[in-house]
């Protein structure tokens, strides 16, 4: 089976002279749900515009399953659905016929569009505001709306720049497993996110973009095999002296306040030998937790070393 | 995609344009009829009754399709030069440049909107003037085809222009010191033969008055120019206007980064 997404060597420098891409090589195995990591002004959107159409490119190739896009694109762009990263719809029209519209763009008859519609308004708890226009909805409401615009065409690969941005706890837990469904039903996803956590949790494959670059991909269990190191917080029950903390000197323990301190574990070593010296002692530990993001630290590794 | 789902992208664009002038019919059809309605009052009845008749014809039934086509032409290019900016501005032309949807078709969706809004302006405005004067139709065909070529050709032009602009200002400066101009001066309210010949020739540069002036003929039988001049000139304005915005389209030139 073709890839989802192929791209070879795409380059973008805009008419201001400044690269937002030099030399992108991708690819997005289909089925898969596919994360594309990068600070701000890495180049994500960029790439993901090209493969939209939003954005010409100024070198390169791109495949959307067995379609190019320069030679079939048309063909290319019914497999795509997009979700951007700004609200773009027109804010006088109402939530179903901008869904109904978009069917119709792709070719859907308008009956057919109007089942689609009211079947993904319904999933996504957007129906009972089907007649409103689109600008009476909340920044949550907004962005549903846009996924519901970007599937009523079923398409094959869904790409979504940044879906979950100000979107509140609860309502994005709800999206991560509307996703999740979507792609266990078979639909490939690719995924831009600033919350790396999001990325951990639906990715199966990611890459790394920063300046115009892929600095890192893989499979999310590979890339986090090269975090060689974690941090953890432990809170005590009991003060926590220096004269521990000069115990625990080979992972680096440092004092937070009275009793709690963090440390950094690398792949040698192991918890249960912090546990062993904190047991004798005499410390009781309450809690630990990882103190950052696994992913978070990997990537700001990444862009880190790449700044530098 | 296949002719069925163009045809359906193109109803559905079409539809969308035309919803939106009907649904802002205060905004969008009413300002032209009053407007065209005071041309007829103080044009047509209070000074038109001291004017001789030109060709046989009174003041009034001479200005009458200049007026019709006056509005025409400004409301085919304003709907589409309006639309189509908004939705570069809002962003929602992006629902059409990610989709499959060619582009010929896009443009055809958002000139039929200004064709669509031309000719029921154009109507009203025809409907109005009834009140004011008796009208006499020497050949429908040509009537019909003026009607449509200009409006076609508003429409392109209308579209080209919002491709461009990069602000609500820039869609203003073709119909304030362009369209309006050429308008007035194209033999809407007057007859090119009584200006000085110098002005005659320098008119006969202005291409509204081969719009006026063969829709006139299509009503009185009565022309400045040559009705095939005219017709040719549209014709060719309305493949040059084509194929100018399928360029851009494809290129695109204010429309993609």
């Amino acid at each position: 089976m073709p890839n989802a997404l192929s791209i070879q060597q795409v380059s973008k420098t805009y008419a201001s002279g400044a690269h937002a891409l030099e030399s992108v090589d991708l690819n997005v195995e289909s089925g898969d749900f596919f994360g594309l990591l990068g600070p701000n002004g890495a180049g994500k959107s960029t790439l993901i515009n090209i493969v939209s159409g939003l954005v010409t490119k100024t070198g390169g190739k791109v495949g959307v399953f067995e379609y190019d896009f320069d030679k079939q694109v048309e063909k290319a762009k019914a497999c795509l659905g997009v979700v951007p990263q700004e609200f773009n719809f027109n804010i006088f029209e109402t939530v179903e016929n901008i869904v109904v519209n978009q069917a119709g763009y792709y070719g859907v008859s308008r009956a057919d569009a109007k089942r689609s519609t009211q079947s993904l308004l319904k999933q996504l708890d957007l129906w009972d505001k089907r007649d409103q226009p689109s600008r009476t909805l909340s920044g949550g409401m907004k962005r549903r709306l846009m996924i519901a615009r970007a599937l009523v065409h079923h398409p094959k690969l869904l790409i979504l720049d940044e879906p979950t941005a100000g979107v509140d706890v609860e309502l994005r837990r709800s999206m991560w497993d509307f996703l999740r469904k979507l792609n266990e039903e078979g639909m490939t996803i690719i995924l831009t996110t600033h919350y790396l956590e999001e990325a951990e949790q639906l990715c199966r494959h990611l890459s790394i973009i920063n300046q115009g670059n892929i600095v890192e991909q893989g499979s999310v269990k590979d890339l986090l095999s090269k975090l060689h190191q974690e941090t953890f917080t432990v809170d005590a029950f009991t003060d926590v002296g220096p004269d521990v903390l000069q115990k625990l000197q080979a992972f680096k323990a440092r004092s937070v306040d009275a009793n709690t301190f963090e440390l950094n574990t690398s792949d040698e070593q192991s918890l249960n030998d912090v546990m062993r010296i904190l047991d004798v002692a005499g410390i009781r530990v309450r809690s630990m937790r990882g103190k950052t993001n696994r992913l978070e630290e990997l990537f700001v590794n990444l862009t880190h070393t790449k700044h530098v | 995609m296949n002719n069925h789902q163009i045809f359906i992208a193109y109803w559905t664009i079409a539809r969308k344009e035309s919803g939106r002038f009907l649904r802002i019919w205060k905004q969008t059809l009413l300002p032209s009829v009053v407007t065209t309605g005071l041309y007829y009052v103080i044009f047509g009845t209070f000074i038109g009754s001291q004017i001789a008749a030109i060709g046989g014809y009174s003041y009034m039934q001479f200005i009458v399709p200049g007026l019709v086509m006056m509005a025409v032409i400004t409301n085919a290019f304003s709907n589409v030069v309006s639309s189509f900016f908004g939705s570069k501005f809002q962003r929602d032309i992006d629902e059409l440049l990610v989709s499959p949807t060619p582009n010929w078709v896009i443009i055809a969706g958002y000139v039929t909107g200004g064709v669509l809004r031309g000719i029921v302006v154009g109507a009203l405005v025809l409907g109005v003037a009834l009140f004011f004067t008796k009208l006499t139709v020497h050949s429908w065909a040509i009537v019909i085809g003026f009607l449509l070529l200009t409006a076609i050709v508003f429409s392109l032009a209308g579209l080209f222009n919002a491709a461009f602009a990069k602000k609500f200002d820039d869609t203003m400066i073709v119909p304030t010191f362009v369209l309006t101009p050429l308008t007035y001066l194209g033999g809407v309210f007057y007859s090119i033969h009584a200006l000085p010949p110098f002005w005659q020739t320098v008119s006969q540069a202005n291409p509204i008055l081969y719009m006026v002036s063969g829709f006139r003929y299509g009503f009185l039988g009565l022309s400045d120019v040559s009705v095939w001049a005219s017709f040719s000139l549209l014709a060719a304005l309305c493949i040059i206007l084509l194929f100018a915005n399928i360029f851009i389209f494809t290129k695109g030139y204010g429309l993609k980064n």
